[in-house]
């Protein structure tokens, strides 16, 4: 273990337990956070007659079902919460449940809690873990039994993934996001791209970023097959962390700070793959299909089917099938019948504030829905006067959770209806069974909703931001 | 669970690329408990938007053949109890999502990846009909539609598909090492435990 070391290497070599002589990993788990989801694995682990290892690095929080608008909560999502809750309570777990302040999208309340720190290792039931690697933690998502698994015994068996830097070289234009980005490098590279790979994000354009487009980026790693996104922690990250409610204090967070200034990347470390991307070729961009691979530049047309290759070209023609559009369309001309803002993705309060910098003062011409990824992101947009924004623009302003981005609360989108939404998959029947799906940043959604159709949100932003 | 060497059965054919686990299994399904049976949610809105659908035309089917990319999205292992529950044994595809590959093998389903050009091969020879097939998990070989096929597969894998193992089971031999490094670990980086 000599020799310049990988960020990657160094999370993964402080949390190996031991390796089995087939190169499998136990690996410790510093953080374990579930939701209503984890249902499966709570069942396994009682029907083992076993409880939770540490219930004191495990947290509990309602997102995917939680209710986001006033009426009747249906009884099959009552009772996928009662049994967070009622499993929660059983094991000791620490409970964000429907009401609690800290409430929210678990991947948006990790680091607003300060549970999300560089060097830990985090896991959670949920592809979208990918998320907490902005803060240079190694972090990624479970299926159920492996969820099983760490609640039993606080570790998790893993083969070591290969390794993917992506160096951003330049900037991106102040209307550009790192949602653009990380749709500009999945439709470049494929969904499957980085598929086997942690990836460490570096560059200038990446240390330009604020810890929120971090997230961003980190978030969507998953889209584009990486097993997880890494970004070394920096002056941000502890400014960010710094008091947070579970955050270390004292003199703990002199000896974390040590600790985490040795979270980098060394000098000459080797990586399996390199890929460079260069900031300025970012445009403002959408999907248009039924993968997040399937992103354009704003300014770009439907592609054609018949001058793709075999594979892709059926696959396309399918797409556009069930996305009910023409080859050869400007991009710019797709009507929508709404739009969504909010999810892991961009739910957080730099996510509202551009997509309220965006309709202040404008109309929406479609319908739309914009629920805030926490309790704590909520209040701080109503004190902002960001809810108003929204509201006087003739959107609907809701409860957290992860709402329409997945629709299991009942927030979907009607069949054949068109969302431009700020959400992370366009996967067929993702949003409601028929329901058809444009990715883009939540300024690009008001942009959107402003205009009745996908549109550059570039020229409404001038003088704005 | 236990563990399986050999199957032999019917292979179909889904000539997609990135069959995500939305699709699997539609979220809106994902409440009922295990034991009702999650067979009848598999691919549940695709069959019924497309009703001469394959997995509609046959009353069991044991193994898919399918493009890039399967299972990829969402972790939820509900999309391959989904496939376990309904019969399918074996997807072969050129690649898998990573999180599915690890619930399916966690479910003894085996995702055995072959190249994009023995796929297309495999899509073209069966196209609509099904086809006979056999898999051999102690050579990484199979048998479908005529062809003689070796297909990938991590030796860690192959040997838990094999032997049924369970993780737990695994992992509590280790306790030992575990509570030490638990010790150690707070020990040395005391702010890695949450505070308040």
């Amino acid at each position: 273990m000599n020799g310049p070391q990988t960020l990657f290497s160094k999370l993964w070599a402080s949390h190996e337990v031991t390796r089995r002589d087939d190169g499998t990993s136990l690996l410790w788990v510093d953080r374990h956070l579930v939701h209503e989801g984890s249902h499966h694995a709570f069942a396994k682990l009682q029907s083992r007659g076993m409880s939770v290892a540490a219930p004191e690095l495990t947290f509990g929080v309602v997102d995917h079902y939680a209710p986001t608008r006033s009426g009747e909560v249906a009884s099959d999502i009552r009772r996928m919460i009662d049994t967070l809750g009622r499993n929660a309570r059983a094991q000791g777990i620490r409970l964000f449940d429907l009401r609690d302040s800290g409430q929210g999208i678990v991947h948006v309340i990790g680091p607003e809690q300060g549970l999300t720190l560089p060097g830990l290792l985090i896991n959670c039931g949920d592809s979208h873990t990918s998320t907490h690697g902005a803060f240079g933690a190694l972090a990624f998502g479970v299926g159920a039994t492996e969820v099983a698994h760490i609640l039993a015994t606080q570790t998790i068996w893993q083969r070591r993934p290969k390794t993917m830097r992506m160096t951003i070289n330049g900037a991106l234009e102040p209307a550009v996001t790192a949602k653009d980005l990380a749709l500009h490098w999945i439709s470049t590279l494929g969904a499957d791209g980085a598929r086997g790979h942690a990836i460490e994000y570096a560059g200038p354009a990446i240390r330009a970023m604020s810890m929120e487009a971090r997230l961003t980026l980190c978030n969507l790693s998953i889209e584009g097959g990486g097993r997880l996104g890494l970004i070394a922690p920096d002056q941000q990250t502890f400014d960010y962390i710094k008091g947070r409610n579970f955050a270390p204090k004292g003199t703990d967070w002199e000896r974390a700070l040590q600790d985490w200034s040795a979270l980098a990347t060394d000098e000459g470390a080797a990586f399996d793959q390199e890929v460079t991307i260069d900031a300025n070729d970012v445009a403002p961009t959408v999907t248009w299909g039924t993968s997040p691979e399937d992103a354009l530049p704003i300014t770009a047309r439907v592609p054609d089917p018949a001058i793709m290759s075999g594979a892709k070209g059926q696959q396309a023609r399918a797409s556009l099938d069930y996305m009910g559009l023409e080859p050869g369309m400007a991009l710019d001309a797709i009507s929508i019948d709404q739009v969504f803002i909010g999810s892991c993705t961009n739910g957080r309060i730099e996510d509202l504030r551009m997509a309220a910098s965006v309709l202040k003062g404008r109309k929406a011409k479609v319908p739309g829905l914009v629920s805030p990824g926490s309790a704590a992101v909520k209040k701080q947009a109503e004190a902002e006067g960001l809810a108003q924004v929204f509201t006087q623009a003739g959107l609907e302003w809701a409860q957290s959770g992860c709402s329409m981005c997945v629709g299991m609360n009942g927030d979907r989108v009607k069949s054949g209806d068109r969302c431009a939404s700020s959400t992370n998959r366009n996967f067929k029947g993702r949003q409601g069974r028929g329901a058809r799906t444009h990715l883009m940043s939540p300024a690009m959604v008001a942009a959107a909703a402003v205009y009745g159709h996908l549109a550059d949100v570039r020229p409404l932003l001038e003088g704005r931001t | 669970m236990s563990g399986w060497t050999k199957i032999n059965g019917r292979a179909v054919a889904l000539p997609q690329s990135n069959i995500d686990t939305d699709q699997l299994i539609p979220a809106r399904f994902m409440t009922a408990a295990r034991s009702d049976g999650y067979g009848k949610f598999l691919l549940h809105d695709v069959r019924q938007d497309i009703e001469d659908h394959v997995l509609n035309q046959f009353a069991s089917v044991d193994i898919l053949v399918t493009r890039r990319n399967f299972g990829s999205g969402s972790s939820r292992e509900a999309a391959v109890y989904a496939l376990v529950d309904f019969g399918i044994k074996a997807v072969f595809a050129p690649s898998f999502g990573d999180i599915f590959q690890s619930n399916a093998v966690n479910n003894g389903l085996l995702p055995a990846r072959l190249s994009e050009a023995d796929i297309e091969v495999l899509i073209a020879t069966i196209g609509r009909e099904d086809a006979n097939a056999a898999v051999d998990l102690t050579t990484s070989t199979a048998h479908i539609a005529g062809q003689k096929l070796s297909f990938d597969l991590d030796p860690v894998w192959r040997q838990k598909l094999v032997n049924g193992w369970d993780d737990i089971d695994l992992t509590t031999q280790h306790n030992k090492e575990i509570d030490a490094f638990r010790a150690a670990r707070f020990a040395v980086h005391p702010w890695a435990l949450p505070t308040s």
